[in-house]
Order: C-alpha cells, then structure tokens, then sequence
C-alpha cells in the first residue's frame, strides 16, 4: 500500500514568512519573548481549565468523541456524493455554488463577484479558509478594502499583525497591548477610539462595538467561512461569541461564503453531535453564544457558496493524513500543547498552528520549504492534542508519517545509519558500549554540532564503566 | 513463567543500576528473570525521527528475539510504549512480512511495564522496599497516555516504607524530552524543561522519581547544570532499595 501520495499541494497563506526560517528558529525568538510568554501561559492556561471541566462534566464525552470522529469519516469517504447533494440543495433554495480548486481561483471567483456589485468594501465574518487562501491580500490588489470583524481579528488587522491562533487570533496580546492598538490605529480605518479610553474589557468591547457597528450599517457585501454544511438541507452553520458574524450574515445584500470541502456533514441530524463537541472543546464552554443557520439566500440578499479544494484532494488521497480533514478547528490541541504554549502560532508560519497545524500545513503546502520539514518535528509526541482532541485525530502518528516522508539532514543521516548498524548485531553494541566505558572521562561538557543544543542546558549523564549486558555476563545475572 | 528483561539500549549502555535493580527486585519476588542477549534497541529513535525502515528492522529484531515469553519486562515507558502501540500499528500498514507480522501479534501482548508486572500479574503492591526520603513523581507521556500506567506507580511507591511521596503540580506536562526533539528543538525543550523543574523544586522534594530514564536524563541534566540538589531516581531502584539487613532476612524466612 502507498502513503505516500501528497496530491496537489495548495496554496496556505504563509503571514510574512519567507519559508527559510525554520520553526526551530522562529520558536527560538518567542521563547525569548517574555511578554508572548505571559500572554500565552496565562491565555492558554485559563482555556485549558475551562474545557478540562466542561468536558469532564459529560458522561457521554468518549461516545460523542467516537461520533464525531465516525461521521466525519463517513462524510470523508463519500465527499463525492454529498457535496454535489449540497450543490443541489443550496442552488435550490437560490444560493449559487462555486468550486475553486486552489487558491488563486477561490480569490478570483470572490473578486469578480464582489467587483459585480460594484462594491470596494466588504465585511468579514472571522474565517480560516480565506486566511488559508490569503483573501484578503488578494481583494486588496484589487482596490477592494475587507473589513474584520470579529473583536481578535480586528486587533490583528489593526495592529497590522498576523493571527496567531485559530479560535483566538489575538492570543498573543494581553489588554493594554489591545488598548495602544486601539488608540492608535482605529482611526485610520474608521471610528476612532474614545477618549481616554481604559484597558478594561468592557471598555475595549464597546470601543470595537462602536467602531464596528458604523461598518456593519454602511456594508453591503459580506464574505464568510463556515463551521459546517449540511448535504441534506444545504444549510450553512457559523457558531461565534460576539454576534459580529450575525451581522455580516444578516445585514448586507450579497453573502459570499468560503467553506472548505471537508467542512460537510450528511444531515441536520449530525449537528447534534458537533454543535456539542465544538464549543466545549474550542471556548470551553457548554454553548457558544451565537450560532447561525443559514439556507440559500433571504428574500432580498444574494448568497454565493465557494467551495475550496486548495490541496484537501491531494489529503484526502492519502490513507493516514486524511484523518486531519476531521478537523473542526476547534484549538483544544493548540491550547493543551506545551510547545505552542512555548513557541505561539507565529513559528509556525502558517494560518494553521499547533499541532494540527504540524500536520495539516505540510499536507496543503508540501514539504518544500525548510519550515515545511520542519513542522511535523515541533512536537515532542507527548500526546496531549491526540487526547483531547473531539474528532479523535491521531496527531503523533501523523507526525510520524510526516517525519518519514521528510528530507533528513546529513549529518542527522550518518548518525541514524551508524546507530542502526550498531544496533545490528548485539556484539557491535557491546564492543560499542565498552569503547564508550573506556573514553568516559574523555567526553567533553559541551557537545560540538547539533548535539551542542543538549550540553547547552543540561548536563551529560556519566557513562558507566561496565554496560548492562557485560554486568549479566561476568556476574552471570547478578548470581556471581 | 519465563520472564525476560527489556533492559533497552538506554539503559543498557548510560543507565546499568536501572537493570540490577529490576533483576534484584524481581528476584526478591520470586520471579527469575532471563537477559536474551541478542537484544539491542526497540527502534523508537529511529521510527520517531523519521528513519521508519530503520525502525522497522529493529522492531523485527525484537520480536524475533522475545517471541514466547510469557512476560517481556521494560523498565522504560517510551521503550514499553514503541512496543506496544507503535508495532502493532505498523503491523496494521502492512511494514512486516507475514510471519514476522504474525511474531508481533504473538509478542506484543506479553510486553509489560515493570510496573504493570508487578501489579497486575504479580499482583503485588508492597514489594518489601525502604527508602526514608521525601519523593516526587513525574508519570511520563508515554506511560501516561501510551501505556496507560495509571496509578501503578503511585501505589508501589506509597507502599515503600519510609518514603514520602509528595504531589507534583503540572505533573501531566511533557519535561520537553521527546527523544531527538531535545536536540532539533532545543529552545522549546529547554523551556519546557525549566516549568518542570520549577514545579519539582516547588514540592520540596529529594529524589524526582520517574518509570523512563529518558525522561529523567533530560530533566536530571537540568537539575545539575542548575546544581538545584535535587536527584533523579528510576522507579525500579527505589523499589529495589532495602534496609540494610533486609533481603537477607528475606531470603532466609523463604
């Protein structure tokens, strides 16, 4: 059998990196970064805590997981038929569906249709997909301004920053970071700031209410992503905190909606079982706040459904890495993980960060680039995304896969086909072990090359003078 | 019963006492224990880093050498853990030949943390050890959620007279070990590493206690680069620890 068919890479949005910086690298800066440090310890920590008790407080936790994870199989394994089900069932109720097979066709298909409307502005409902595609760069060549709405994308965009995280795009800011980017640049997009404005939450809510709410009533274009669809009904479903999105979804004239292809489930029936999983896991609460339903366009309003493929094809084909389209985005494995609490989602160059972002970006994109390789290595396999994770996405062992499928560093090669040899015949261990017994003392206190990034902070263990196994046989087990 | 040792190439090699103690503990149980010498590495390092058909040659290895024992002891969470998780999943894609295949569903079931050995198929919690020294214990990812070790250890060590066993605040949390991650990410393993140290130095403890030397090579080497008076002690030698006296007296009531 072959796993090794990667399919048509796609596009994914690389936020400013050229691809050279390797996520070693960029993770060694952050950690630095006492203030991304704090920021993120404190953000993470709280989440983590709160989906810990609001899963913990469900019996039925590891069943819903198993159907979660048992539907998005099904769905996966017959995408064919229930996206053209879909296709039919939007167009039915006056939507217009489009497919886009990678990311410069999904930009031009929103650009025409936001030019037909003669529009140059449009607002936005917070939305992976067309970060992924790098929409809103695209528009902009085009003289067409996107508007983010959601309260964590408007931080970044007006801080002129790239998102971080997937739920919590602004994670890596805490409020009085969030207050000096108010102050200063609202103003060159719109409404500015109050005077005087506090770094209290309330205060900075209202701040963006006002801003926000200017453009909500001057907008008559609106673009959005979506959580899931539904083959049956080809309704549209976005779950959100802030009511923002409900807006963008309500209130302009032309809807145009980006939704990856994987996005789909069967039937209304299924939303059951992700409309528990996806807020628990995602803002650790037993509901989100808003939760959109939508089917074909409202009288009055035109709606356009994209569908991205964007290199999902190309996943899709492949026996172990498909299991990553299960994703909900939901961030329980950014929140949980101990190298994003460490590294932030900057280093990992991509709109998709933490560990599904190892395995998903790699996926879309390849692995040509050196921070491409070396994305499926920012994990120390401790296996704590695997574990919380609502759709039962085996992280690690796609790390794994990913790994084997890697480019290796020379010296890294000569070193693993040495010890490989080694551990060939016992009697070349032994001989091995005992040459490492005689040169004990001779081994220095910081190792030359890569393994110098051990002896920067730790000490080596001492080699013993006698190995295990020749311990056995000259004491025949201990006996002598 | 025939019982063999894992001793894994870790230990084999950097971390000898680890194995006499797990030889001497199971003989004061009553269990005689064989060293297969044709032994050498499970192949984690390998697999983990991306040198897959490596790994696979090496996991052939050990089936080959440990099928028919009716328990593979591993003193190791992340060795035990390759074993038994990882094998069988290589199975399932199809990396072996037929028979080795069908060596691998054999072996596998048999392979048993030390402390899952004790607890479940010696069925002993209380296995005669003295250690007067205030201890904390760090469960290790791969015993934690690869083998599933639960509290085993925990129960073993709160039978230790003499021990006290103090609880480590984020003890859950990866050390920042992960084989070659130590090396090919040193900044995030290093800063996974100062938390944890951070909470071990919190509990006051003497001795950090752990099922995988690994995790404690890494964490140890912290400790004394930061001279923080803190040891490192593999589970199997605190359990293997006596009084003086002790396991002759033992030895003589048998």
């Amino acid at each position: 059998m072959s796993r090794t068919f990667l399919g048509m890479p796609g596009t994914v949005s690389m936020m400013g990196y050229s691809g050279k910086e390797t996520f070693p690298e960029n993770a060694a800066k952050a950690v630095r970064n006492s203030q991304l440090r704090f920021n993120l310890r404190k953000a993470t920590g709280t989440i983590r805590g709160r989906r810990a008790s609001v899963v913990g407080e469900l019996p039925d936790w590891p069943d819903l997981r198993q159907a979660g994870k048992a539907i998005k199989d099904h769905t996966l394994r017959n995408l064919d038929t229930y996206l053209v089900r879909l296709e039919e069932a939007v167009t039915k109720a006056g939507g217009h569906v489009h497919w886009a097979r990678d990311a410069a066709e999904a930009n031009r298909i929103v650009t025409d249709l936001v030019k037909a409307t003669g529009e140059t502005q449009v607002v936005k409902v917070k939305s992976m997909a067309t970060q992924e595609i790098g929409l809103n760069e695209a528009l902009h060549a085009e003289g067409i301004t996107a508007y983010e709405t959601d309260l964590a994308e408007l931080i970044v965009q007006l801080g002129d920053d790239w998102p971080s995280h997937i739920l919590v795009p602004a994670i890596h800011r805490n409020r009085s970071e969030i207050r000096e980017i108010f102050v200063r640049h609202m103003s060159e997009w719109g409404r500015p700031a109050p005077e005087r404005l506090t770094d209290e939450p309330a205060a900075l809510a209202e701040a963006a209410r006002l801003h926000l709410r200017e453009r909500f009533l001057a907008t008559k274009v609106a673009i959005s992503g979506a959580n899931f669809m539904v083959a049956e009904t080809g309704t549209l479903v976005v779950l959100e905190s802030e009511g923002n999105g409900r807006m963008c979804l309500t209130l302009p004239e032309t809807l145009i909606s980006v939704v990856g292809i994987e996005k789909l489930v069967p039937t209304w029936r299924d939303l059951e079982v992700f409309l528990q999983l996806l807020p628990r896991s995602s803002t650790g609460e037993r509901m989100n706040p808003y939760t959109s339903m939508w089917t074909g366009a409202t009288e009055g309003q035109e709606f356009h459904l994209v569908l991205l493929d964007n290199g999902r094809t190309g996943v899709l084909a492949d026996d172990l890495g498909r299991q990553a389209l299960r994703c909900i985005r939901c961030s329980a494995c950014l929140n949980v993980c101990p190298v994003y609490e460490r590294s932030g989602g900057h280093a990992y160059g991509s709109v998709y960060p933490g560990p599904i972002g190892a395995i998903l970006t790699p996926q879309l994109r390849g692995m040509g680039s050196e921070l491409d390789r070396s994305l499926p290595y920012a994990s120390s396999l401790c296996g704590a995304c695997y574990e919380v994770c609502p759709v039962a996405i085996d992280i690690p062992s796609v790390l794994i896969e990913l790994r084997g499928r890697s480019r290796h560093p020379v010296a890294e090669r000569a070193g693993m086909a040495a010890a490989g040899w080694v551990f060939k015949r016992q009697g070349r261990l032994a001989r091995a072990q005992r040459m490492g017994g005689r040169m004990r003392r001779l081994v220095p206190k910081r190792l030359p090359g890569p393994l110098g990034g051990w002896t920067d902070t730790r000490d080596l263990p001492a080699i013993p003078k006698e190995s295990f196994r020749d311990w056995w046989n000259r004491t025949d087990g201990g006996a002598r | 019963m025939r019982v063999a040792l894992f001793i894994t190439c870790v230990n084999d090699t950097l971390f000898p006492d680890t194995g006499k103690a797990v030889v001497t503990l199971l003989r004061r149980l009553g269990v005689d224990v064989d060293f297969p010498e044709a032994q050498t590495c499970c192949g984690q390092m390998h697999l983990n880093t991306g040198y897959r058909a490596e790994g696979v040659r090496l996991a052939d290895r050990f089936v080959t050498v440990f099928r028919g024992y009716d328990a593979v002891v591993v003193p190791s969470g992340s060795c035990g853990a390759m074993v038994r998780e990882q094998y069988p999943r290589l199975a399932d894609g199809g990396a072996f030949p037929g028979a080795v295949a069908e060596a691998v569903a054999d072996t596998v079931p048999h392979v048993y943390d030390l402390s899952e050995f004790l607890v479940d198929v010696l069925g002993v919690t209380d296995v005669g050890a003295y250690f007067p020294h205030r201890v904390t214990y760090h469960p290790t990812c791969h015993s934690l959620r690869g083998l599933r070790l639960g509290d085993r250890p925990r129960r073993l060590l709160e039978q230790v007279r003499g021990l006290e066993l103090v609880p480590l605040a984020g003890a859950e949390e990866c050390c920042g070990f992960g084989g070659t991650f130590a090396v090919k990410n040193p900044d995030i393993s290093a800063a996974m590493c100062g938390d944890k140290v951070r909470n071990v130095l919190d509990t006051g403890a003497e001795v950090l206690c752990a099922a995988d030397n690994s995790c404690l090579m890494h964490i140890g080497g912290t400790l004394t680069r930061q001279k923080a008076g803190v040891r490192v002690m593999h589970l199997a030698e605190i359990l293997a620890s006596t009084e003086p006296g002790d396991a002759r007296e033992r030895e003589e009531s048998r």
